[in-house]
C-alpha cells in the first residue's frame, strides 16, 4: 500500500506540492501579520484574494494589458483591506478576539454575496481571467514537466517573504511591529503609534493577498464568489497547526499543509480525490493531539488581548 | 539661567480621580512637579501610585480632574501621543521585550522622540551611563539579569529625550547591591537635570533622595515629606497603617 503510494508520487507532484505550499505560506504570513498586531484571525482574508482575482478577470475581459490587470488586482486588495481595517477592525479593537473573529465571518459572507451580485449579471457564475492563464503552461526542466506557475509561486514566495524578513529585522517600523506583536501595551507606552503599526501590517497583508490572487488565478482562471474560500480554510488550519503567534511558525504551518495537500492529492488515485480533505484533516487532528501548542512552536504561550 | 516664576509646572495633576468599576483607586489627587525636580511617591500596596503613573500616560482613563504637561491638558490622549510629547515611563516589572536584542530594546525607546535628530547621541549617552547595555547589545534582552534589565529599561526611557521621567518601582525585586546601582543611576539622571516622578516601595531611601515625597494611601496624599524627614520613620509608619 505505502509502496504504491510512494511510487505514484512523482517529481511533478512534488514540484506542484511545493508550489501550493509556497502559495499557502504567503497566505499564512498575510493572516499571521494581522494576527500579530491585532490578535485578530481574519476569516475574510480569502475574500480579499477573491476580490483581487475578480479584478484580474474583469480587466482581462476589458482587454487591459496583463501588467495593468495585475496592478489593479493589488490596488483592489489594498483598498479593500484598508476599508476593512478602518470600518470594521478599528471600531472593534478593544473587543474580545471572539467578537472580532465572528465579525470577520460576517464580512466574509457579505463580500462573497456582493461578488455574487456582481458576477451573475451575465446569467452565469464565474468570470474567466484569460490574460494570466498562459503562465499555466508547462516547461520541461531535467525531464520533469513543471507548470510555470509553480516556479513563479516559489520565486514570488521566496522574494516576498525575504523582503518582509528584511523589513521586520532591519527597519524602524519592522522593529516596532515585532515589539507590538509581543506586547502592544508597552510598545505604545514607548511611543509606538498603534494606527501606524496596524496600518502597515494590514498593507503588507494586502500586498501578499494580491500576490496570492495572481498565482491562484493562474492555476484556476475561472473566478467565482467562493474563490480562495477552501484555500483560506486550509491555510487557517495550517496556521494553527504551525503555531499562530509567530510569523515563521505560521508560515511553516501554511507551507506544510499546502505541501501535504499537494502530495496526497497527487498520490490518491483520480477517483479517490474526494477523500483528500478527510486525509488532510485526519493528519491535522493527529498533530493537534500530539502537539497542541503548534507543530513548530517551541513552547506553549498564552494568547492574550493586546489593545 | 532660571525659569520665570510664571512657567507652568512640567507635570500638574489637578484633582485627578481614577476609578476601577466601583473602586476609587485615585481620589482628587493634586500634585505639581517643577522643572528639574525629583518628586517621590510612596505608600502601601494599592495606594494608587502605579495607577497615577498609568493615568498620566493615558493607559487608564481619567474619571475626573486633569493631567497637564507644561500647562497643556493631555486627558483622553492615547499613550503613544503622550509618550511623544515628552513623557517616558519605566514600567513596573521593567517590561523588557525578552526576545528582542538589548540594542533593539534600546532603539524602541527612540519611538518616543519628537524628531530624529540627536537620536544617536542619546543612545551614546545611555551607553555612557550604563556600559552594560552597550556590552550586551547583541544579546537577547531576556538573558540579562534583573538589575541589567532595569538599567536597560531606564536607558530605553532616556533615549526618548523626555522632559519628564516616570519610574514605577525601579528597585522592585532587585538585590540590595543592585538597588544601589539603580539609585546611582537616578543620581546621574538628577545631575542631567531631568525631571522625575519616582514611585517606590523603599520609603526611607526615596524620602532621602527626592526633593519632595508624597505619601499616598487609599488614593489620597496623606503626608508631604522632605529629605529631612527621612529619619522620622514614626510619622511614615503611622501614615502607612492609618
Amino acid at each position: 500500500m505505502s509502496g504504491a503510494l510512494v511510487a505514484s508520487v512523482d517529481a511533478q507532484t512534488i514540484v506542484d506540492a511545493v508550489g501550493l505550499g509556497a502559495v499557502y505560506a504567503l497566505m499564512a504570513v498575510g493572516i499571521g501579520l494581522v494576527f500579530g498586531v491585532l490578535r485578530l484571525v481574519n476569516f475574510a482574508y480569502g475574500q480579499i484574494v477573491m476580490a483581487g482575482a475578480y479584478a484580474l478577470a474583469f480587466t482581462s475581459q476589458a482587454d487591459w494589458p496583463t501588467w495593468a490587470g495585475i496592478g489593479m488586482c493589488f490596488l483592489v486588495c489594498v483598498v479593500l483591506s484598508a476599508l476593512m481595517d478602518r470600518l470594521v477592525f478599528r471600531p472593534l479593537r478593544t473587543q474580545s478576539p471572539a467578537v472580532m473573529l465572528v465579525t470577520t465571518f460576517a464580512v466574509a459572507f457579505l463580500l462573497q454575496n456582493v461578488a455574487l451580485l456582481i458576477d451573475v449579471r451575465d446569467d452565469t457564475i464565474g468570470e474567466p481571467a484569460a490574460s494570466v492563464a498562459s503562465l499555466n503552461r508547462a516547461v520541461t526542466v531535467w525531464g520533469v514537466e513543471i507548470r510555470k506557475v509553480s516556479i513563479v509561486a516559489v520565486v514570488v514566495a521566496v522574494v516576498a517573504l525575504g523582503l518582509l524578513a528584511l523589513l521586520l529585522t532591519r527597519t524602524r517600523i519592522g522593529l516596532q511591529m515585532r515589539a507590538a506583536a509581543t506586547d502592544f501595551g508597552t510598545a505604545r507606552l514607548l511611543g509606538v503609534r498603534a494606527n501606524t503599526v496596524i496600518g502597515v501590517a494590514v498593507l503588507l497583508s494586502a500586498l501578499l493577498a494580491g500576490a496570492v490572487a495572481v498565482i491562484l488565478t493562474v492555476q484556476n482562471p475561472l473566478v467565482s464568489p467562493d474563490f480562495a474560500l477552501k484555500d483560506t480554510i486550509i491555510v487557517l488550519v495550517g496556521v494553527v497547526v504551525g503555531g499562530i503567534d509567530r510569523l515563521w511558525t505560521a508560515m511553516l504551518g501554511g507551507f506544510a499543509i499546502g505541501f501535504v495537500t499537494g502530495v496526497i492529492n497527487g498520490a490518491l488515485p483520480t477517483d479517490k480525490t474526494v477523500f483528500l480533505p478527510s486525509v488532510v484533516f485526519l493528519l491535522v487532528i493527529l498533530v493537534l493531539v500530539i502537539r497542541p501548542e503548534g507543530l513548530f512552536a517551541r513552547g506553549r504561550t498564552s494568547l492574550v488581548e493586546r489593545l | 539661567m532660571s525659569e520665570p516664576a510664571a512657567a507652568p509646572p512640567v507635570l500638574e495633576l489637578d484633582r485627578l480621580t481614577v476609578r476601577y468599576g466601583g473602586v476609587t483607586a485615585v481620589r482628587e489627587l493634586s500634585v505639581e512637579v517643577r522643572r528639574g525636580e525629583i518628586v517621590g511617591l510612596i505608600g502601601p500596596n494599592g495606594a494608587g501610585k502605579s495607577t497615577t503613573l498609568h493615568a498620566i500616560m493615558g493607559a487608564v482613563p481619567v474619571d475626573d480632574g486633569d493631567v497637564r504637561l507644561s500647562g497643556r491638558s493631555v486627558r483622553g490622549r492615547a499613550p503613544e501621543s503622550i509618550a511623544r510629547s515628552g513623557v517616558a515611563l519605566v514600567p513596573e516589572g521593567r517590561r523588557i521585550f525578552a526576545e528582542l536584542t538589548v540594542e533593539e530594546n534600546l532603539r524602541l525607546g527612540l519611538s518616543g522622540r519628537r524628531g530624529r535628530e540627536g537620536a544617536e547621541e542619546a543612545v551614546e549617552e545611555v551607553y555612557g551611563l550604563f556600559p552594560v547595555v552597550r556590552e550586551f547589545g547583541r544579546r537577547q534582552a531576556g538573558a540579562l539579569s534583573g538589575g541589567q534589565q532595569q538599567q536597560l529599561a531606564i536607558g530605553r526611557a532616556l533615549v526618548a529625550g523626555p522632559d519628564l521621567l516616570l519610574l514605577d518601582e525601579p528597585s522592585l525585586g532587585l538585590a540590595p547591591r543592585v538597588v544601589d546601582v539603580v539609585f546611582d543611576a537616578l543620581a546621574e539622571i538628577r545631575r542631567a537635570g531631568i525631571t522625575v516622578l519616582l514611585v517606590e516601595q523603599r520609603a526611607q531611601r526615596t524620602v532621602a533622595f527626592a526633593d519632595r515625597t508624597y505619601l499616598m494611601a487609599n488614593g489620597e496624599v496623606r503626608l508631604t515629606l522632605d529629605p529631612a524627614d527621612a529619619d522620622d520613620t514614626e510619622a511614615m509608619v503611622h501614615a502607612y497603617l492609618s
